[in-house]
C-alpha cells in the first residue's frame, strides 16, 4: 500500500490559499491547512471592535475556510518571532511598512519546519505570479522558495505551469497538468475556479490581509517607534494602533479619542495603564493620554477631547481625568474648535 | 476526565482560540476545557474549530461580559 502524501497549506482565510489547497485535495493529497498570527493581520473580530462594521459575520475566515475544505488548521502564534521580520526586513518595505516578501520567506521557513516536524511531504500556497507587486513577482517567487529553505518542496498550484517544476510534481504525487497557470492582478481565472470548485461564498479581502499594507497604520507605527526611541513593541501596542483617533499635539504624548461605542468598550480595558478621561458634563467619547504628558498636556487634551463630545459647541465642558496614581481629577475647558486642531496633529 | 479551566479573558480573536488549541494538546481524550473569554467572536470560531478537529462543544454561555464555552477533547 503506497504511502499517503501529505500537504500543508498556508491558509490566510482569503480566495487564493483555499483554492490552492482545494486544487491539491482534489488530487487524493492529504491537505491540513496552518495559519500564522503576526498580530497584524486584518481580522474580523478586529474590525468587529467598530460598530460600523457590526454587519459583516464575525467569522475567522482561515477557520471557515478549513471547515468549507474539510481540513484541519493549526493557527500558529508567531507574535514575537515576527518582530524581527518587521523590524530588520532583508528586503525592505512595501509602499507602506509591509516587508511583505520578508514575510513570506518567514511564512514559508515556519511551515517547512512545520512538515518537518510533523512528517508532512510539501507546502502549498495560494501565491499567483504578477498577483501582489513586492512577493508575488516572477523575480521574488524563487527568492521564497529559496531563502525559506523550502525550495522545490513549495508548491504553488495556481500558477504552477509558469514556475520550473517541483518536487510533488516530479514525484507525481500530484499531477502538473492539473494544475494552473494563473497569473497576473486579474481576479477572473480565480473566480471561474471558484465557480468550478461551487465556492460561492469566500472573503476578499481588498486592501490585502495585514494592516501594514495601510498607509494610515503604517503611520502610526512609524509614530510610535520614533516616540519611543526603540522599534521593540507588544502586542497592545498593535492592537492599539488599530483603534480610535490618534492625534499627537508634541512629542511627549498623543491622545487616543474612541471613535464610537466598541471602541470605547475596547479602550476601557487599558484605564489602569494610561492616563484616561471623558467629559463629564456632556455625553463624549472616551480618551486615553499615551506617554508622558505635563499639566498642561492634560488641560490640551481635555480641550481636544471636549471637542469630540456634545458639548463641543459650549463654552464650558467639564472633563473627568483619571491619573495612573488614582487621583481623579475634574477640571473645566472650552472646546478646541476644529480649525484650532492642526491637521498635523492627526497621525 | 478531568476538567480545566482557561482564562482568555481581553484576549481578542484569533488569540483565545490559539489558546484554546494550545491547551488542548496538553489534555487527554475526554478531558473537559471551560474557556471563558471576552471577545464574542469566540462563540463561533472555538466551535468552527472544534469541528474541524473534532472535538466536542458541550455548553455555551455568556454570562454578563463573559463568553463561556465548555468543551470536551476528542480523539
Amino acid at each position: 500500500m503506497s504511502k499517503q502524501i501529505k500537504a500543508v497549506a498556508l491558509i490566510s482565510g482569503g480566495l487564493d490559499s483555499m483554492l490552492a489547497a482545494q486544487t491539491v485535495m482534489q488530487q487524493g493529497v492529504h491537505v491540513e491547512g496552518i495559519n500564522f498570527f503576526t498580530g497584524f493581520c486584518v481580522e474580523g473580530h478586529t474590525h468587529a471592535i467598530r460598530k460600523k462594521d457590526k454587519a459583516k459575520p464575525k467569522r475567522n475566515n482561515s477557520l471557515w475556510v478549513a471547515e468549507q475544505l474539510g481540513m484541519k488548521l493549526h493557527i500558529v502564534d508567531i507574535i514575537e518571532e515576527y518582530k524581527d521580520v518587521l523590524i530588520n526586513p532583508k528586503h525592505g518595505y512595501g509602499a507602506n511598512m509591509n516587508p511583505c516578501l520578508d514575510c513570506k520567506i518567514f511564512m514559508v521557513n515556519k511551515a517547512k519546519q512545520w512538515i518537518q516536524e510533523n512528517d508532512f511531504d510539501f507546502i502549498i500556497t495560494g501565491e499567483v505570479m504578477g498577483q501582489r507587486p513586492m512577493s508575488q513577482r516572477k523575480e521574488t517567487m524563487p527568492i521564497v522558495a529559496r531563502e525559506s529553505g523550502a525550495d522545490d518542496l513549495l508548491l504553488r498550484p495556481l500558477c504552477a505551469k509558469n514556475l520550473p517544476i517541483t518536487k510533488p510534481e516530479r514525484e507525481g504525487w500530484v499531477n502538473r497538468e492539473l494544475l494552473h497557470d494563473f497569473s497576473g492582478r486579474s481576479r477572473k481565472p480565480q473566480m471561474a475556479l471558484a465557480d468550478e470548485f461551487g465556492f460561492e461564498d469566500y472573503a476578499q479581502p481588498a486592501g490585502g490581509c495585514c494592516f501594514l499594507t495601510d498607509e494610515s497604520y503604517s503611520k502610526k507605527l512609524v509614530d510610535l517607534w520614533e516616540t519611543r526611541g526603540d522599534k521593540d513593541y507588544d502586542l497592545d501596542d498593535v492592537m492599539l494602533l488599530k483603534v480610535g483617533r490618534h492625534i499627537r499635539p508634541n512629542p511627549r504624548f498623543k491622545i487616543m479619542v474612541a471613535r464610537e461605542e466598541g471602541e470605547a468598550r475596547f479602550m476601557t480595558g487599558y484605564k489602569k495603564t494610561f492616563i484616561n478621561m471623558n467629559c463629564s458634563t456632556h455625553r463624549g467619547p472616551l480618551a486615553l493620554l499615551v506617554g508622558e504628558p505635563n499639566e498642561d498636556d492634560i488641560k490640551l487634551a481635555a480641550q481636544i477631547l471636549a471637542r469630540y463630545g456634545q458639548g463641543r459647541e459650549t463654552e464650558d465642558v467639564g472633563v473627568e481625568v483619571r491619573l495612573l496614581n488614582g487621583e481623579i481629577l475634574q477640571i473645566n475647558v472650552k472646546p478646541l474648535l476644529a480649525t484650532e486642531i492642526p491637521q498635523a496633529w492627526f497621525i | 476526565m478531568n476538567l480545566h479551566k482557561l482564562d482568555a479573558r481581553r484576549l481578542l480573536c484569533p488569540l483565545p482560540v490559539i489558546r484554546t488549541q494550545d491547551k488542548v494538546k496538553q489534555l487527554q481524550t475526554g478531558d473537559e476545557l471551560e474557556v471563558t473569554s471576552t471577545d464574542p467572536g469566540v462563540m463561533q470560531d472555538i466551535p468552527t474549530w472544534c469541528r474541524i478537529n473534532g472535538h466536542q462543544i458541550l455548553e455555551t454561555q455568556q454570562q454578563n461580559n463573559d463568553y463561556i464555552i465548555r468543551l470536551k477533547v476528542g480523539e
